[in-house]
């Protein structure tokens, strides 16, 4: 046994003091004192969703749902309809409280308390199924609208653009292949487009984690592969998480791939993996 | 690099605008007040009193309509009580009138007349201050703003949208009738305020003072369609089209819709409070007439009739409306309730756009005859696919 000599103990009850602190001070956030705050991405996790559980009038559309995604993640959610993604969705952006579960973004932030602006603020984008841009503003416009800046009135009374808002708008629109259409009002655009120009606002809000719900649905096979390029290459500085039935998009995406049923997790692991997985197999070809 | 907020707010406005608001302030601020005080009775141009007072009344209704396109135009909230907050700057700024009165009324008293009657000894707590100008200025403006406010926060706060906040609007205005016609309340009952005699110490049926009255009400509404217009080109003004448009997509993007809705809902009460402290000026009377819910329907005819979601659609409707009204009530008063039912269905069926709409159709009709389709019609064929979509929704709310 060596003797503990006296700057050592003072270094070990300041490092349990500070230990102590971080405990209180996470303690406070899982009882909602501490909502917003920076990202803590310490442990490589980005999203943490702890036995989730969301029932309508007795229907469980989660039941006891456990899920983590990593940072920089790409990470593919299947499962048949009425498995309870979009639930899921709707919980992590905070549109559904859930019954009982935890549901944290990074390590502090805890989204089971937060406001739908709120969790937009905090970094996480969501696209919707049926693409919903605004028709009667233009490329130009929505995009200006989406973009991360101070969202009050009073600032937004008075906004005009800076030079690097403008940069980064125009490199956005390049990056959704719109950069053409600067002036186009958005109820003009082809489907496809606009589904797009609204993967285009959700980089605009420059988000840590991206939800899209069947961003590929009524795109041709060609917007089809162009999409599923800019996902891979968005991975890495962005966490994906997206929900399609489109088999071939998935795997072109070549992530990780959940399969959702009943409201839990099924299966997970890669797409051949989970593909010959026989549970899998039987929730999709029924019994 | 920021434009100034000046350059930004001359930039907001075409050169036409402007071009026609000069036309507009020459024509308000010099001709008319010319054509009433300097030209001699008889001539042809002279402006008789009560045609001015008639122009008076309008301007201060076009505002009112400028108001209502802020909010139902562009952030899509159909108010069906805005005889409200026109009333309640009316009767902010009436109380004021009523003191100046001082002792010349019928019973030589102090208190204004109808309180004398009730045997009142003294001032209500609220009547508190109702002889300083500034006060009963501040007060037309703060008054509709705080109600406004405060209904707003709630009922927006409880995300109430479409018919059911229109119905509640009603409710609010028809109730706050009731309230004001009665006595115990203080504010004159049926009769409400009337019989002024002053305003700042000037007689306020002097020529001169009603065309200082009139100038004003035109400088507000000039003030009001710079104002409108920089709010609806500011990055504000397409947040509230989009809040109009998709709200909950908005929400998603990070704003809060409340703020947004709570904002323009006040600024646009407070407009008809000032309008309403101008119109009582003018026409010498307030009463609570005024909140019946058939003004406030009219109100939003008017915005119908111009054309929603363009401001100076608001003023056509606002003056085209009130010009035929004035000319049935003279000649054939039974039929002027037929005329408005009338207007209001067909510029429901057949003119979505009203006649801003109708005129740029006629525009675009021109240009496509000489040139290919140009970028411009476009956006106005996907504003009118979404203007009938709306106008349907408002179709099945009257049903």
């Amino acid at each position: 046994m060596s003797q503990i000599t006296a700057p050592e103990r003072v270094a070990a009850n300041k490092l349990a003091e500070a230990e102590n602190r971080r405990e209180h001070w996470e303690g406070e956030a899982t009882t909602g004192h501490v909502v917003t705050g920076e990202l803590d991405l310490s442990h490589n996790v980005i999203l943490y969703l702890d036995d989730i559980t969301v029932s309508f009038d007795g229907f469980r559309a989660l039941n006891k749902l456990s899920l983590t995604i990593d940072a920089g993640e790409l990470r593919c959610i299947i499962g048949p309809n009425g498995a309870g993604k979009t639930t899921m969705m709707d919980v992590i952006t905070g549109k559904t409280r859930p019954d009982s579960g935890k549901a944290f973004f990074g390590q502090t932030i805890d989204l089971t308390r937060m406001t739908e602006p709120e969790v937009a603020h905090a970094g996480i984008g969501r696209k919707f199924q049926k693409p919903t841009v605004f028709e009667r503003h233009t490329v130009f416009e929505n995009l200006e609208l989406a973009m991360k800046t101070d969202k009050r009135v009073r600032n937004t009374l008075f906004a005009s653009l800076f030079d690097d808002q403008r940069d980064k708008i125009s490199e956005v629109m390049k990056q959704i292949r719109l950069d053409k259409a600067a002036d186009r009002v958005a109820g003009l655009l082809s489907h496809g487009q606009k589904q797009w120009l609204e993967i285009g606002m959700l980089l605009m809000q420059d988000p840590k984690l991206l939800l899209l719900d069947e961003p590929v649905a009524g795109m041709t096979d060609d917007e089809t592969e162009r999409t599923a390029e800019l996902f891979v290459s968005l991975a890495g500085k962005h966490s994906l998480m997206v929900v399609e039935h489109d088999m071939t998009f998935v795997e072109a995406l070549g992530g990780k791939v959940t399969v959702l049923c009943e409201g839990s997790v099924l299966a997970e692991g890669d797409l051949a993996t989970v593909q010959a997985d026989p549970r899998v197999i039987e929730v999709y070809l029924g019994r | 690099m920021r434009t100034p907020f000046t350059v930004r707010l001359f930039q907001s406005m075409p050169r036409t605008g402007w071009i026609a608001l000069a036309v507009f302030a020459a024509i308000t601020w010099i001709g008319i007040p010319v054509a009433h005080l300097v030209l001699p009775e008889g001539h042809a141009l002279h402006v008789s009193a009560y045609t001015l007072t008639l122009l008076g009344k309008i301007l201060c209704y076009m505002v009112v309509a400028v108001a209502m396109d802020l909010i139902w135009g562009y952030a899509g909230i159909l108010s069906l009580g805005h005889g409200l907050f026109f009333a309640l700057g009316g009767y902010a700024f009436g109380m004021y009138l009523m003191r100046q009165i001082g002792r010349d009324g019928s019973y030589g008293s102090d208190l204004p007349d109808f309180m004398v009657f009730l045997d009142w000894k003294e001032l209500p707590w609220y009547w508190a201050g109702s002889d300083s100008f500034l006060w009963a200025a501040f007060l037309a403006m703060a008054l509709p703003g705080v109600v406004a406010f405060i209904f707003g926060w709630f009922a927006f706060r409880s995300r109430i949208k479409g018919v059911y906040f229109s119905i509640i609007t009603q409710a609010l205005t028809y109730a706050a009738m009731l309230y004001f016609y009665r006595n115990e309340t203080g504010f004159g009952g049926t009769n409400g305020f009337t019989n002024f005699k002053r305003i700042l110490g000037y007689d306020i049926t002097a020529p001169e003072t009603r065309v200082m009255l009139f100038a004003l009400s035109a400088a507000l509404l000039i003030a009001c369609l710079v104002l409108g217009r920089y709010l609806v080109t500011s990055r504000l003004g397409r947040i509230l089209t989009a809040i109009r448009d998709a709200e909950s997509r908005v929400m998603f993007i990070g704003y809060n819709p409340l703020h947004y809705k709570l904002f323009i809902w006040t600024l646009s009460a407070v407009l008809c409070g000032m309008a309403g402290a101008l119109y009582v000026s003018q026409i010498g009377v307030i009463n609570p007439s005024e909140m019946s819910p058939a003004n406030s329907i009219e109100i939003a005819v008017w915005a119908a009739v111009g054309g929603r979601g363009t401001l100076i659609g608001a003023v056509l409707g606002a003056g085209i409306v009130n010009l035929a009204k004035s000319y049935f009530t003279v000649t054939v008063p039974e039929y002027w309730p037929f005329f408005l039912g009338f207007l209001f269905i067909a510029v429901t069926l057949y003119l979505p756009d009203g006649v801003v709409g109708l005129w740029r159709k006629l525009m675009t009709r021109k240009a496509g005859d000489s040139a290919e389709a140009a970028p411009q019609p476009a956006r106005a064929a996907v504003e009118g696919k979404t203007g009938e979509i709306s106008d349907t929704a408002t179709k099945g709310a009257s049903a």
